[in-house]
């Protein structure tokens, strides 16, 4: 494997058991990340997020994860002890979840659960590391560090919590981060301030970022590849650059389904799910 | 054109907190009007507040040109319906779509229920499949479906859409959509929707009021925001905004 490529998926499978018998979410899904932005894309259920947690190590105990090979800087995550992905988990590989109001302890203060995070991977001092917590959230644009290292989730917005929830993803840094919709829950004016400190310290941090969503259009705008999804496979591999041109009718009907300004058309465009597309 | 919905000077305090800041707005019938803000703006609160459901400390809420005063009545409620936005949590996790459907009904003492749930469920795509069917049973946009034609089945003259869509895959938010404007046609319904995607509301709406803490900001057509003919910086940085990511 060469030195640029920093995960290596090849086959992946995600099978949960369920009272009719066995449902694989994730169907063979095979794509390698160097120090890139890659997109993730597809509806609910199409098995993007299951892909996200099958990387990150968090796919419920009952589902079984399989894959020829599934590779973190040339490190096995299959093989190796729960005590070893413990110590890659929110380390070298982070992932920030959809919606802050949810994803963050409730009743711990939002500076205490970054400090946790650092002094869970790095021994430092509870003074270094409420310094370094602070200059984390002043590094995601929170305004007033020191009020918000204080505050709890509930007391802040939607777009502070996801900032909070970088900021908190960031700490350890990581060499991979994974965006399961990091910005789905929040405004659109926000969510461009969220995806804008987003992408600066992707690219000041040489991280590698799978970036996931439903939205193909903003998908395409911030990354560099995109990987089409449908029922639990990888349907198209495009770059982002391209995307017009893309080939499978998924792709197409993704892109042209969304209302757009300046473009009437009544009615919109629906999806023809064909079932050859999940074959 | 008469107005199905004329709102003068509403204002709504919760406790201290000013959530309206006495806004007007006037909605023609079989008009469809568009309220655009980010959170908190209070576009959610001027429809609780039309249905009841948020407490209003002044201002008029004129309905088909009735006032409304402190409580609604029946016949208000029969005329006006609203579809939530999250159909996760506003439908009942331990009641059929069948039953779900029946209860406007039985608040309203209507009694061609088996006709009418029929009819409801095959206006929204459903077909009778769907009848007995639980909520978690169900997809997101089916859900919806479901929303909606509770909202239906009650034949009212005007919808409150509070973000219909926004729960909801790109893909089946454009079928839901469709549905919408096809049911608006179809039966000349009224609609008040809300939505924090400019894109969604200048496909969905003539009119629309953009909103920012409580106050209007301004209001246009929707030909006036997509030829980008708007005089306030907010509305500006709301377009921006909704033409997607842009690397500087």
């Amino acid at each position: 494997m060469s030195g640029d490529t920093l995960l290596e998926v090849d086959d992946l499978r995600v099978t949960f058991p369920t009272r009719t018998g066995l449902v694989q979410a994730v169907r063979g899904v095979s794509f390698s990340l160097g120090r890139e932005r890659l997109g993730i894309v597809g509806e609910s259920g199409s098995g993007k997020s299951q892909t996200g947690r099958a990387i990150m190590g968090l796919t419920p105990p009952q589902a079984q994860v399989s894959a020829r090979k599934l590779a973190f800087d040339d490190i096995d995550l299959l093989s190796i002890s729960p005590r070893q992905r413990r110590s890659l988990r929110g380390n070298r590989i982070a992932m920030i979840l959809q919606d802050p109001k949810y994803s963050l302890d409730p009743v711990m203060t939002i500076g205490r659960q970054i400090v946790e995070t650092l002094r869970t991977h790095e021994k430092v001092s509870k003074a270094e590391a409420r310094e370094r917590a602070l200059a984390m959230l002043q590094a995601v644009q929170i305004r007033d560090p020191a009020r918000v290292f204080d505050l709890y989730p509930h007391e802040v917005s939607g777009g502070m919590g996801q900032r909070a929830m970088i900021a908190m993803m960031l700490i350890t840094g990581p060499e991979l981060m994974i965006a399961d919709e990091p910005t789905s829950a929040l405004d659109v004016t926000v969510q461009l301030d969220v995806l804008k400190i987003l992408d600066k310290l992707v690219a000041e941090r040489g991280m590698g970022l799978i970036f996931i969503s439903h939205d193909l259009r903003l998908v395409s705008s911030f990354c560099d590849r995109v990987v089409v999804m449908y029922a639990g496979k990888v349907v198209e591999q495009i770059k982002a650059s391209e995307l017009r041109d893309a080939q499978h009718p998924y792709t197409r009907g993704l892109l042209n389904c969304m209302p757009r300004i300046g473009f009437e058309r009544h009615p919109l465009p629906v999806l023809d799910r064909k079932p050859e597309w999940a074959a | 054109m008469t107005a199905a919905i004329a709102i003068q000077g509403l204002e709504v305090v919760f406790d201290r907190f000013r959530a309206l800041k006495g806004v007007s707005l006037e909605v023609g019938e079989g008009q469809s009007y568009g309220l655009v803000g980010e959170s908190g703006s209070g576009k959610s609160t001027l429809l609780k507040a039309i249905t009841g459901l948020a407490p209003v400390a002044s201002g008029t809420v004129t309905v088909n040109g009735k006032t409304l005063g402190k409580t609604r009545d029946k016949a208000f409620y029969r005329d006006v319906q609203m579809v939530f936005q999250d159909p996760y949590g506003s439908l009942h996790p331990r009641q059929t779509v069948d039953r779900l459907l029946q209860e406007p009904l039985a608040i309203h003492g209507i009694a061609d229920g088996e006709k009418r749930i029929e009819r409801a469920l095959d206006e929204v795509g459903l077909g009778k499949g769907f009848r007995f069917r639980y909520a978690h049973q169900l997809s997101g946009g089916q859900r919806q479906r479901v929303a909606i034609a509770r909202a239906l089945i009650l034949e009212p003259s005007i919808l409150l859409l509070d973000e219909p869509t926004s729960a909801l895959d790109a893909s089946v938010q454009a079928e839901v959509l469709n549905l919408l404007e096809e049911v608006r046609r179809r039966r000349k319904l009224t609609f008040l929707m809300v939505s924090h995607d400019l894109a969604i509301i200048t496909h969905m709406c003539e009119r629309l009021m953009v909103m920012q803490n409580g106050e209007a900001v301004e209001t246009l057509t929707a030909s006036q925001l997509i030829g980008h003919r708007v005089s306030e910086d907010y509305t500006r940085n709301l377009l921006r905004a909704s033409e997607g990511f842009v690397r500087v």
